[in-house]
């Protein structure tokens, strides 16, 4: 056993540790808490296997009668049955605070995120009132300050979860759940679906940026400030509108209003395409649009197989100034 | 007959022959398959489950395959999703439940001195639905038709008839077809265990392995019938379009997630607990005295049965459940460790006061022991709510549970075939080979389980077909496929052992030097089971009471002979084992195969939407029942009493309480009302999620008329049934009859009488959730009368035709045990339809 843990850990080492993705490297207060109760949780799991393995090697090897009838049932008694209940109490009892959920005020700010086969529809709601902000596939955050999520589901059940950051938090159709956190590290994050819910679940994930409250200010007065593209009829825009994307795309300040598929306002500024999955470059956007099944099966979105190379890397570029 | 009749070798050798001649099986290409003498079908069963694990087990080394590098293509998205959905639920519907059942089968009648089990027949009947289910729902994978939802099938995405194809109602109603069998089995086990007992063996004295089949058997009654209720709702929505997981018409997908995990987490249990019986059996042989704290374990098993139904909600930590629910529940779920461990400490003290011998099985054992302990500490882990937000449907979870099953279930049936083999076919399997084996698996187990700890707290997702490399999974993910492959080579190294098996010398009898009763068995096997039926006064009898085996091979104890040619075994009473009866055992008849494919077409054919086919086989399905009580069941005796040895006559017929049919009767029904009562928290569980329930706009509907009408009209034929049973006994047959029919008469009226309520009022079952399940709580009572017209009717048959008088009334006892519980549904369901609206 022993030699295989080495083993494994050194093949985790090897393969290259994840910092975007994963329980063990936190950066919000949730997260962390359950690291540590994790990490009591195996120290404890290790210990009680030794000993059961050393009881076990010793029960094996006595010699006959070395335990009689009256001492066995005593062994049964106390470390069979009272010692487990001490232990399992006192873990409920360590255990029962974290369950309690984060408290939030009415001044927090609410971003509510929708699963949909196969990305996320997000819409920062701002304590102080307006209209809410629509984005999809990228959550930005503040360091430092409670954060509501609202989370929902339209067709199927998916499940909201940044492993970084906290636990995860079902999206089921008809219901809305509420996950409180706080990050407390700046930097780039990812979070997936964690509830099976179709062909392309493997691919349904999102970026997570999580910002110094400052900066997290500015980003979300900006992105409110509704600034329209300039209205220079490029070839990339011209074939956006002739396509008839703006059917399921909405893209601020243009006529394109269509709210079935992701927001497109600032989707240069994203970091991956696709929910997730690919790096954001004109290559992979031409290419996504000409034949999204091939990335992502089951996807939505129709194929444009007729568009040209050229054509499809032409509305990619364009969306990509969009800023 | 006195003890020292049988001293003369001559009558002994004539015993022999006739029971030999009764015993004997059917032979022919066919007919051969008309067995049903639990040795033999339950080797079929064995078999069977065996090949079922070793497909599942195929498809998990394809899925491990994929997911050795990132970003692989080796299978698409969707044969992937095929691949776990059918992985999970081939393991669980048609190994492990099946395995267990499988197991009983052979072992139940070998641990209980009984010659076979109460009903032959059932137990055939469950092997044939069991072949044909499986073959069903694992071939459909050649056809990519599978189902891709996951073995848990959460709607909507299974639900919705744009989402997902035919494999939703493959999943749905061929496992519901196995769920009937698995039914079907436990009732048999039930029964078999409650009274097939030898006389002298109290409860207290029973294996340890009956304690469990007992335990197991109930919790199977239990369990899956919410499943059966949910399978219904379920198809209901797919085939009729009846919203009740459609949240935009009053459904809930949570309504399925609570079914489910009322079975999903019983389930767990129902396939590990067999394991613990099976090292119950064997740590004693190999420790060389008797089990140390018989009494804790019995308690610790029937209490890890009571837990596990109160803890399902830990499946369900990350729905957003209120978080008191949530603390609850995570301390029953931490609670259930307890009585594991104490199973488990049982086996230690029992190897410490012992002289251990080291063996094979106790390889096996020890090194399941050492997994399933890892298993159980990771479930503690995960019982812990907050860690289980992190944790749940990642990698974490897939080492868990297989950590758990597979040192719960898997390398414990290894165990159990290399303590077993040579009861079962008299050869021993090769030690050095099962060594081999065992190592081979144990490192290939935790090889792939054991990096998947980490790869789920590093983020990995569960049911995904593919993972980016930039997460860095690839080395971990590559250690599980390896190990993978090392465990499949380990269960190919088991399966050339098995196949060399048959070259072999025989063992001699009783190899391990085993105390309990099944090591009666001789490696020459007769067809008869055992060849006289013992007085038990000891735990191990083969250990404590003296000249024991001789005495059982000489025929000095009960029922050594079958003078009038038929197949027969002793009924005791339930708690202390008093001789009460001989019964005669249903004999190789072809009714179980037919019964089994015309049920199974019903399934198979409404799959396909071929409605007016299926209709035929279930009208077919009821000729075969009726068809197989008839000339199968209740037979009037010869003559009144039969002598077994040793002074004692008992009765050849008996009925009510005491006889097995009404204990069967009785322990189906418990598990119908149990499926009800899934329909039941259905609306309820619906009033609960809304404000108004029903909605305002449809609340007028059924009224309360009608459901009250057909109420009064159930509890009439209930009474008018109880009346007959009274009046038939007094001797009154023309009178019973007469009730008889006034209660086939309230029966279908009360048919016409349900229905009128949701009919009268026009509530569409398409439009909301309340229309549907009042439909549906209507349609199941309604049924329900159908079928209590058909068995009153039945009675007064068997009355015409003087197939039963008032010294022989088991067909209107047990009649009557279905109306008790007919008229508890009527009453529940019309109260809840007709009068909680005007309450709520």
């Amino acid at each position: 056993m022993a030699r295989a843990c080495i083993l494994i850990f050194a093949l985790a080492c090897l393969s290259g540790c994840n910092a975007q993705q994963s329980t063990l490297s936190v950066f919000g207060a949730d997260a962390r808490e359950i690291r540590q109760i994790a990490i009591v949780l195996t120290v404890g799991a290790v210990v009680i296997f030794a000993i059961t393995a050393l009881l076990y090697i010793r029960a094996v090897r006595a010699p006959e009668e070395s335990l009689n009838h009256h001492q066995g049932m005593r062994m049964i008694l106390w470390v069979g049955a009272i010692g487990p209940t001490l232990i399992l109490t006192a873990l409920l009892l360590y255990a029962l605070p974290a369950m309690r959920p984060r408290p939030a005020s009415p001044a927090d700010l609410v971003i509510r995120v929708e699963g949909e086969q196969f990305w996320w529809r997000v819409a920062y709601q701002p304590p102080n009132g307006g209209a809410p902000l629509p984005s999809a596939n990228e959550i930005r955050l503040p360091v430092g300050r409670t954060v509501v999520f609202e989370l929902a589901a339209t067709d199927v059940i998916h499940s909201f979860w940044i492993p970084g950051l906290g636990g995860k938090m079902d999206m089921i159709p008809g219901r809305t759940n509420r996950l409180v956190v706080k990050a407390e590290k700046a930097g780039r994050y990812r979070g997936v679906c964690a509830e099976f819910c179709g062909l392309s679940h493997a691919l349904m994930a999102f970026d997570v940026v999580a910002m110094e409250p400052a900066a997290f200010d500015t980003w979300l007065a900006d992105a409110r400030a509704i600034v329209p593209p300039p209205a220079i009829a490029t070839p990339g825009r011209t074939l956006f509108d002739a396509q008839g994307c703006g059917a399921c795309h909405t893209i601020t300040g243009t006529p394109h209003a269509g709210i079935i598929g992701p927001d497109l306002s600032r989707f240069g500024e994203r970091l991956t395409l696709g929910a997730g999955i690919l790096p954001l470059t004109t290559e992979n956007i031409a290419a996504f649009i000409r034949a999204p099944h091939q990335t992502k099966p089951g996807v939505r979105m129709p194929a444009y197989p007729q568009l040209s190379d050229e054509d499809a890397r032409a509305i990619a570029h364009y969306l990509k100034g969009l800023r | 007959m006195s003890l020292h009749d049988q001293d003369d070798p001559a009558l002994r050798a004539a015993q022999e022959e006739r029971l030999r001649a009764v015993w004997k099986p059917p032979s022919g290409l066919f007919l051969r398959w008309t067995d049903c003498n639990n040795d033999r079908v339950g080797v079929w069963y064995v078999l069977t489950a065996f090949a079922f694990m070793l497909f599942a087990g195929v498809l998990a080394l394809i899925m491990r395959t994929q997911l050795a590098v990132p970003d692989n293509d080796l299978v698409s998205a969707g044969t992937f999703n095929q691949l776990f959905t059918l992985h999970g639920s081939m393991m669980m519907f048609l190994f492990a439940v099946p395995m267990f059942e499988a197991v009983s089968i052979i072992l139940l009648p070998q641990l209980l001195g009984a010659r076979d089990l109460p009903f032959p027949r059932l137990s055939a009947f469950g092997y044939w639905s069991f072949l044909l289910g499986g073959v069903f729902v694992g071939g459909s994978i050649f056809f990519n038709a599978a189902p891709d939802g996951g073995w848990f099938m959460y709607p909507p995405l299974t639900t919705r008839t744009d989402l997902s194809g035919l494999g939703a109602d493959i999943w749905m109603l061929g496992l519901s077809f196995i769920e009937v069998s698995s039914v079907a089995a436990a009732v048999e086990l039930i029964v078999g265990v409650l009274k097939c007992r030898p006389p002298g063996m109290r409860l207290n004295l029973m294996p340890l392995y009956a304690w469990y089949m007992l335990v197991v058997a109930v919790m199977i009654l239990f369990a899956f019938p919410p499943l059966i209720a949910g399978d219904i709702l379920f198809e209901m929505e797919r085939l009729l379009n009846w919203p009740f997981f459609d949240a935009s018409r009053g459904g809930d997908p949570l309504l399925w997630q609570h079914l489910f995990w009322i079975f999903g987490h019983p389930e767990v249990y129902i396939v590990f607990l067999p394991s613990i019986a099976l090292f119950a059996m064997l740590v004693p042989t190999f420790s060389n005295r008797h089990l140390l704290g018989y009494p804790w374990i019995v308690l610790a098993a029937v209490g890890t049965a009571f837990l596990s139904f109160g803890l399902w909600v830990h499946h369900m930590f990350t729905t957003g459940l209120p978080k008191i629910s949530l603390a609850f529940f995570s301390a029953a779920s931490e609670a259930v460790a307890i009585p594991t461990a104490v199973q488990i400490f049982v086996f230690i003290a029992t190897l410490w006061a012992g002289r251990v011998t080291w063996s094979t099985p106790l390889l096996y054992a020890t090194g399941s022991l050492a997994i399933f302990v890892i298993g159980g500490l990771t479930g503690v882990m995960v019982a812990v709510a907050p860690f289980d937000w992190q944790a749940h449907d990642t990698y974490f979870i897939v080492a868990h549970l297989h950590y758990v099953l597979i040192g719960g279930t898997l390398l414990p049936l290894f165990a159990g075939l290399y303590y077993y083999w040579p009861l079962i076919t008299g050869k021993r399997l090769s030690d050095r080979l099962g060594r081999i084996a065992f190592w081979m698996l144990f490192v290939g187990a935790n090889l792939t389980f054991f990096p998947m700890h980490f790869s789920g707290l590093m983020g990995m997702p569960r049911r995904v077909f593919t993972y980016p490399e930039e997460l860095g999974l690839g080395g971990l993910n590559m250690a599980s496929t390896l190990g993978a492959w090392l465990f499949a080579a380990g269960v190919a190294v088991i399966c050339v052992d098995l196949c060399l098996s048959p070259r072999r010398a025989k063992a001699q009898r009783n190899p391990w030097g085993a105390g309990t009763l099944e090591w009666l068995a001789h490696p020459d096997d007769e067809d008869w089971g055992i060849r006289s039926i013992p007085l038990i006064e000891s735990r191990y009898p083969i250990w404590d009471q003296k000249d024991f085996v001789q005495k059982v091979d000489e025929g000095r104890f009960f029922l050594p002979d079958a003078e009038e040619g038929r197949r027969e075994t002793i009924v005791t009473t339930v708690l202390d084992a008093r001789p009460l009866a001989v019964i005669r055992l249903g004999t190789p008849s072809v009714i179980p195969i037919l019964t089994a494919l015309s049920l199974g077409g019903v399934f198979i054919l409404t799959t396909y939407h071929l409605y007016w086919a299926a209709l035929v086989c279930a009208v077919a399905t009821l000729a075969c029942a009726i068809w197989w009580l008839w000339t199968g069941t209740a037979e009037i005796p010869e003559k009144p009493c039969k002598p077994i040895g040793h002074g004692i006559e008992l009765p050849l017929y008996i009925s009510g309480p005491a006889a097995p049919g009404w204990w069967a009767m009785f322990i189906t029904m418990m598990a119908d009302a149990t499926a009800f009562s899934g329909l039941v928290f259905g609306y309820y569980f619906f009033w609960t999620r809304h404000a108004d329930f029903p909605p305002m706009a449809m609340a007028d509907g059924p009224g309360m008329y009608w459901p009250m009408v057909a109420l009064v009209l159930g509890v009439a034929s209930w009474l008018a049934t109880i009346a007959a049973l009274e009046v038939h006994a007094r001797g009154d047959v023309g009178i019973a009859r007469l009730l008889l029919m006034l209660g086939i008469a309230t029966s279908l009226a009360g048919i016409a009488a349900g229905l009128a309520g949701p009919w009268t009022h026009g509530m569409d079952p398409e439009n909301h959730s309340y229309p549907a399940i009042v439909w549906t709580l209507t349609v199941w009572t309604v049924a329900h009368a159908g079928i209590a017209a058909i068995m009153q009717s039945y009675a007064l048959a068997r009355s015409i035709a003087r197939r039963m008088d008032p010294q022989h009334d088991a067909d209107i006892r047990n009649v009557t045990v279905y109306m008790h519980f007919f008229a508890l549904t009527a009453i529940v369901a019309y109260a809840t339809i007709g009068l909680f609206p005007s309450l709520s």
